[in-house]
């Protein structure tokens, strides 16, 4: 080959190098800009006052977010309260029972549930609960965050679940154990750190989610713990101020956009965090 | 006591419709090493599963034909109850990689609810560990998880989870095919010792490992059982032209 085509050829392996860098890099920015401009925005908003206060009526300055604060976390709590043993045990029937006809139906059904839209959810959540116990309540925003945590939660605990060795369970199966000890004592035990990324990621996940609280959990300008009552939560907080024309409430639906933002990647790197400190070496 | 413990009569076991042991007649004496050889695919390791009800675990295996362990027939009894009287070490060392090495020896007991006194159960593992020479090498770190030590070590250990349950039987599913000369070794001297207490059956493809450790040995091919005798009789004068074969090394 002469030196030309050589020198050519390498041209173009620099050329593909530097245009996959850049593409990885143009990933990065948005992010980045997203980043540096909620907390640009939202930083000057959070104090010790935003954290412990409700909102103010228009007009009066001051005013804080304690309402969709503890509204969220007790939304999230019972959802997850729901979603997290349901998806484990089904995650737990898929990963043993995996050539199952209803293993099959079952994996159907949680694939569409996961790509089903969070505001359907929603409308479903308002029909079976909000319409017929006769009001908007927290409860009903939590049933709706619950069916959106399932397909991750149960999808992570089968693939955890599956990666592990046979001679696992073989070994415990050989001491006499029954079913359900093999199984909580020895397969749980050891997929723990992965099954227990996947219900952070999806908090996570909901943690956002706005659509299915619109006529579920309604929101609440006052701090209220009754779940069977309508609750406020960030995501609506964000979503009913933002839209508003007072710049007071811009500054509270700023601050709160920071607050989601830390909480998921708070979570996120928890995650990472349990997925190290508790893995088991195989 | 009667001197055979585990007996098979017509004993057949499939995978769907694929029958892989046939017909299978032997009896097994009471604290004896009697090892199970032949080639890849001969039913070996399946009549061995047999004898524990490890076989039906998997989707679509059955079994049929007499199997008893005292005159009892196994497939009467409770599965869980079977396993707890008939301990198995599998080929790969299997400890439990979230317990230590102290909890696997008491595993049987520990992650079976049955709750002992602390002073019990130090003894059973000091015991058990001893059984299987590793008290020595691990008496210092019985804190540390059992996948922290060597293969050679693993597999003693997955013994003695095996022995401390004190069971009649134990089943060896190649137990040394995954490990080096040296441990092999260590293994198979353990043989001769648990042979006291225990009946062991050995489930090998390695002949020279057949001949060394046990005292009678069983040749299966294509899953039937060709040829049963003392060891040393098959390995001199086997009386199937097929067993003479496999052991001179014409096939494999």
């Amino acid at each position: 080959m002469d030196g030309k085509s050589i020198k050519y050829r390498i041209g173009k392996s620099y050329f593909a190098q530097i245009v996959t860098t850049l593409f990885a890099f143009a990933c990065v920015i948005p992010l980045l800009f997203i980043l540096g401009f909620i907390i640009k925005a939202g930083i000057t908003k959070i104090n010790w006052h935003f954290l412990v206060n409700v909102p103010k009526p228009v007009g009066e300055t001051g005013g804080g977010i304690i309402n969709a604060l503890v509204g969220s976390i007790l939304i999230i709590f019972f959802a997850s309260l729901i979603a997290v043993p349901i998806g484990i045990l089904a995650g737990i029937y898929l990963s043993e029972n995996g050539k199952s006809r209803l293993a099959y139906w079952c994996r159907l059904c949680v694939d569409i549930l996961q790509g089903v839209p969070s505001i359907v959810v929603g409308i479903v959540a308002y029909f079976w609960l909000v319409k017929p116990l006769g009001g908007f309540s927290a409860l009903s925003g939590s049933v709706a965050l619950a069916i959106m945590m399932l397909p991750i939660v149960i999808r992570s605990t089968e693939e955890t679940l599956k990666l592990l060795p046979s001679s696992l369970q073989e070994a415990a199966f050989a001491l006499g154990m029954p079913f359900h000890r093999v199984i909580f004592k020895v397969v749980v035990p050891v997929g723990v750190s992965g099954i227990l990324s996947g219900v952070m990621l999806s908090i996570a996940r909901i943690t956002g989610e706005t659509a299915p609280l619109l006529f579920t959990a309604f929101g609440n300008p006052y701090l209220s713990f009754n779940i069977t009552k309508p609750m406020h939560s960030l995501p609506l907080l964000i979503f009913n101020y933002a839209t508003s024309p007072y710049n007071d409430w811009h500054d509270l639906a700023w601050g709160a956009s920071l607050i989601l933002l830390f909480w998921v990647l708070f979570l996120n790197i928890f995650t990472k965090l349990i997925t190290r400190k508790w893995k088991v070496q195989l | 006591m009667e001197s055979t413990i585990i007996k098979s009569r017509n004993f057949n076991a499939s995978f769907g419709s694929n029958t892989v042991v046939k017909n299978v007649n032997i009896d097994i004496p009471r604290n004896h090493v009697v090892a199970v050889m032949g080639p890849s695919g001969c039913g070996k390791t399946t009549y061995l599963r047999c004898i524990n009800r490890m076989h039906e675990l998997i989707p679509g295996a059955t079994s049929n034909g007499e199997m008893t362990i005292n005159n009892e027939n196994i497939y009467d009894m409770h599965p869980i109850f079977v396993r707890q009287k008939i301990g198995m070490v599998f080929q790969r060392p299997n400890p439990f990689p979230n317990l230590s090495i102290y909890d696997n020896v008491i595993a049987g007991y520990k992650l079976n609810g049955i709750k002992l006194p602390r002073a019990e159960r130090d003894r059973i593992v000091e015991h058990s560990l001893t059984r299987v020479a590793l008290w020595k090498e691990v008496k210092d770190s019985l804190n540390k998880k059992g996948s922290f030590l060597s293969g050679g070590q693993q597999q003693r250990l997955c013994i003695a989870r095996a022995v401390a349950m004190e069971p009649e039987v134990l089943l060896f599913d190649e137990p040394t095919s995954a490990l080096d000369p040296i441990s092999t070794s260590t293994v198979e001297e353990l043989f001769h010792e648990l042979k006291v207490n225990y009946t062991l059956i050995i489930v090998t493809h390695n002949m020279q490992q057949a001949a060394r450790v046990s005292d009678k040995t069983a040749f299966f091919y294509l899953g039937e059982l060709v040829e049963y005798d003392e060891t040393k009789i098959m390995f001199t004068n086997p009386k199937d032209n097929r067993t003479q074969n496999y052991i001179t090394g014409r096939f494999s």
